[in-house]
């Protein structure tokens, strides 16, 4: 399972409800299901991910949440994932309220773009970064969105957004204390615990 | 197994007769003093009986929905697609019943059948149905069968609002609910195609209020084009171009000549019609529509589909087509709305399809796959 999703299972109590934003082929929430008797609801819009999400016996439903997710309930769940889909949503800031409004807590992780990698990119080659971890063109991505630690920071206090907990992964095995001490530099995957 | 038949149909089925001598209540508050299911079942019940599901037919289906009948039999049953060794359905795994519903005109009681009060048949005074008769009518056939609890109900258009009402009225007698390409009630647009078709029908001058079973007619004309009327609602626009398009079955358009010209469409329509009229009775065609011009599902729920809901206490799987207009996925997500804040475990699935409504009776992979998946949940629960 990918870093950030390992990261953030110690912050879903178990049996408690999660909805996970964009839950890809269901790998994480069945995990939760197996090991933290977690009741998950995912939503997916790749049809190949939803099949694979049915097969392992969860509860998906096909829904783009660009168009919003005004059918989800007030405070319906314990806790909303938005794992590695903020950069891809059309209003990230709408989205994280949603979040909020439908559950307790929310976690979000996104691909940090202040990491020291994208600015050298683009500060010495003029380009938008391509790499191993951001492997599209800028003309084909599905990442409309980038931000950084800083910028994320901002919008949740623009917002009135409270954040937990911060946690990131870094790049190599060596950099997770450098990731931890300049986040906004170091970090390759930003990962936030939020509330109201 | 004939060598015609390929490895995943269940080959030759036969129909069974179950008999109800007691009273059944109706909605209406009539009540049937007694009647016949006439229904198939495919693979085997298992040693507790918890493999059984359910197939509730549409429109004009019946309790023929896979297999075949005879060596001879140029069709299948309809949703033979789906139900077979290793399709969604699978007989290996599931004990599959599928039963025609009380007022069809294929072997289970209705407006054909004797009236035990006169001895004639029942015509145009068969009482009239709403989906919860079928569902209770069907509730003793379980019963009959051994079954408390079905693994599923499962059906498609009217069928999958007869399997919401089952998980409604019988909510601990299943454990999966599917629901495809079906509506929790009809819409304006609905309604006045099924005022059409129906009045295709009446005003056909054999129909004589019903009563043309008396005389050996047949309303052949009405029927004809109440079918056709349903078929166009079946198909996309872009099915019947992709069928048909502008092709001609006959004639040309040619300077000089005067043969009449006929689109394949046309002939399609026609033919379809003439066939249904051939094999489908007036009065059971009448009563089928209203009852699924009446069906609610909220109705005595003060209208609050998620009141509704939390009446179930099983795990729903929706699905609805792209191209479907008849109930299109609008009408779904409404569905999965009201379960979603009834707070009940739903799968949704939206399958891109051109086939329009009909889709639901069509092998397109990934509705065949993702039917699949979720079918091996419900073995596994």
């Amino acid at each position: 399972m990918r870093l950030d999703l390992t990261h953030i299972q110690r912050w879903i109590a178990p049996g408690s409800r999660v909805l996970d934003l964009g839950c890809a082929d269901g790998e994480f929430l069945q995990t939760l299901r197996d090991q933290r008797q977690v009741r998950g609801t995912g939503i997916e819009i790749d049809q190949a991910d939803i099949n694979s999400a049915i097969g392992r016996g969860l509860n998906i439903i096909e829904q783009d949440m660009d168009k919003g997710l005004a059918n989800f309930p007030d405070q319906s769940f314990d806790t909303v994932v938005l794992a590695h889909a903020l950069q891809a949503v059309h209003y990230p800031d709408r989205v994280l309220e949603e979040m909020l409004r439908i559950g307790r807590q929310g976690i979000v992780t996104f691909p940090n773009f202040g990491h020291w990698r994208c600015r050298l990119f683009l500060g010495a080659r003029g380009r938008m970064p391509v790499s191993s971890f951001m492997p599209h063109t800028w003309y084909n991505t599905p990442n409309i969105h980038f931000c950084t630690v800083h910028d994320f920071e901002a919008l949740c206090s623009e917002r009135g957004i409270r954040i937990l907990a911060r946690d990131v992964v870094g790049n190599t095995e060596r950099e997770p204390m450098l990731a931890n001490a300049w986040p906004n530099l170091f970090a390759t995957t930003a990962i936030y615990h939020i509330t109201r | 197994m004939s060598a015609n038949f390929d490895s995943h149909s269940i080959g030759i089925v036969t129909p069974q007769v179950a008999r109800f001598d007691d009273p059944l209540m109706l909605a209406c508050g009539r009540e049937l003093p007694n009647y016949e299911l006439t229904y198939e079942t495919y693979g085997e019940l298992n040693h507790d009986n918890s493999n059984a599901v359910l197939i509730c037919h549409a429109l004009s289906g019946h309790h023929h929905a896979a297999g075949y009948h005879s060596e001879e039999d140029r069709k299948p049953g309809w949703w033979n697609e789906c139900i077979g060794p290793g399709k969604p359905i699978d007989t290996n795994q599931f004990f599959v019943v599928s039963a025609n519903n009380i007022g069809g005109c294929h072997g289970s009681t209705g407006p054909a059948s004797i009236n035990p009060a006169t001895g004639k048949a029942w015509g145009p005074d068969f009482p009239s149905l709403r989906a919860r008769d079928w569902v209770n009518s069907q509730a003793r056939l379980a019963d009959r069968l051994g079954i408390d609890c079905w693994a599923a109900v499962i059906g498609g258009s009217l069928g999958g609002m007869q399997a919401m009402r089952w998980s409604l009225e019988y909510p601990d007698r299943l454990k999966h609910c599917i629901v495809i390409a079906a509506a929790m009630k009809l819409s304006a647009q609905n309604l006045a195609f099924n005022e059409l078709a129906r009045q295709a029908i009446v005003s056909d001058p054999a129909f004589e209020d019903g009563n043309y079973i008396y005389k050996g007619a047949v309303p052949g004309q009405g029927l004809a084009l109440a079918r056709m009327v349903g078929h166009i609602t079946y198909l996309s626009d872009e099915a019947m171009a992709n069928k048909f398009g502008r092709e001609l079955r006959s004639g040309s358009f040619e300077m000089g000549d005067e043969d009449n010209i006929e689109f394949q469409v046309q002939s399609y329509l026609r033919h379809q019609g003439s066939q249904f009229s051939g094999n489908f009775d007036a009065n059971t065609y009448i009563l089928m529509t209203r009852a699924l011009d009446y069906f609610d599902l909220a109705r005595e729920y003060q209208h609050d589909p998620v009141k509704a809901f939390s009446n179930a206490n099983c795990s729903f799987f929706v699905a609805s087509f792209s191209t479907d207009w008849r109930f299109a996925p609008a009408r779904s997500r409404e569905i999965v709305n009201a379960l979603i804040a009834a707070d009940r475990p739903v799968t949704y699935t939206e399958i891109e399809a051109d086939e329009g409504h009909d889709a639901f009776l069509m092998p397109i992979p990934r509705y065949l796959e993702a039917f699949s998946a979720y079918m091996k949940r419900v073995g596994e629960s």
